[in-house]
């Protein structure tokens, strides 16, 4: 009896593991059973997203923000003047946009670093910018002003990808940046 | 035997794309005269392309501010420097596929450059002018 208990168990869990699997790690039965060590921040996967946003700059992870950013970033009155430009989008493109970042802000988050980002803006904050994110702040204040802001290949820190090689696919680890212009820059 | 022949030329048709850039361009200059514009030339196209406007900050405003004076190369983007590819049909054609995507770039760029929507002749101006070049 013990056994057949034990089985039938078993076969729940791989089951439940499987369709964790199948579907994407959003979701605790997807954290819990992925082989990804989901220490980043998951990679911008909408095609809709990619295009829009990646049309004028890099194309931000949602899991950047916490979600009330997004809501106030997103909003169509303020696309009408996305930090001094018109970003209008038609209806049913932004009503994607916004169910993508909502869905995945940093605070719905399984991914290590949007979990930490979403604990700097507990507080209820609703940064603009990433580069106001505390966290994101912390990350960079020691990075003199030379290699970024007066660096012609970076110019600013809000130019995620000039420096983080790997920023496309969601990762912002040490290892994988190279400052242009500055090679032997080690962290 | 004909009815067979009939029926391959009229899946090639369908498989086709239904319009090439120019047709695009032809289309919407067609809808631009419905709503009371002209005759469109190149030469009010590239005025149009060339010209500053300088707008309530100050701050001198036109086309070739990310586009750059020269349609047939690439841009930059004045804030964030993101490249911009070529606007010019010779060498971008595919930047005339979708009109939707038309819409939605005349609509957001002539509120930055000029601060307002552009009218349909102006639109069918430039159009030309891209044609041309």
């Amino acid at each position: 009896m013990k056994k057949i208990t034990g089985m039938v168990a078993m076969m729940m869990l791989a089951g439940w593991g499987a369709q964790a699997l199948a579907e994407d790690a959003n979701s605790f039965s997807g954290w819990l059973f992925t082989l990804d060590r989901m220490k980043e921040v998951r990679a911008v996967d909408n095609e809709q997203y990619a295009e829009e946003c990646g049309a004028c700059h890099f194309a931000y992870p949602p899991g950047l923000l916490p979600s009330q950013s997004w809501h106030k970033l997103l909003a169509p009155e303020a696309l009408a003047d996305h930090f001094g430009e018109n970003a209008e989008l038609d209806d049913d493109v932004l009503a994607e946009i916004q169910q993508f970042a909502y869905t995945h802000a940093a605070e719905h988050s399984y991914y290590k670093r949007s979990r930490k980002i979403a604990r700097a803006t507990a507080d209820g904050s609703a940064p603009l910018r990433i580069t106001e994110v505390k966290y994101i702040k912390r990350k960079h204040h020691e990075i003199p002003k030379r290699m970024i802001k007066d660096n012609p290949d970076v110019q600013s820190l809000s130019n995620c990808n000039a420096c983080h090689t790997q920023a496309e696919k969601g990762v912002f680890d040490n290892d994988t940046v190279n400052i242009p212009n500055y090679p032997d820059w080690d962290d | 035997m004909t009815s067979r022949v009939f029926a391959w030329m009229l899946m090639a048709a369908l498989a086709t794309p239904a319009f090439s850039g120019q047709q695009l361009i032809e289309q919407l200059q067609s809808q631009y005269r419905n709503q009371g514009a002209t005759t469109f030339t190149a030469e009010r196209g590239k005025q149009l392309w060339e010209q500053q406007i300088t707008n309530k900050q100050g701050e001198q405003r036109a086309c070739t501010s990310c586009h750059g004076m020269d349609p047939r190369q690439s841009g930059q983007h004045a804030t964030t420097k993101k490249p911009i590819k070529p606007m010019a049909m010779s060498v971008n054609s595919a930047r005339f596929s979708d009109e939707k995507k038309i819409n939605k770039w005349f609509t957001r760029n002539c509120k930055w450059t000029w601060g307002r929507e552009c009218s349909p002749q102006e639109k069918g101006d430039i159009l030309q002018y891209m044609l041309t070049l």
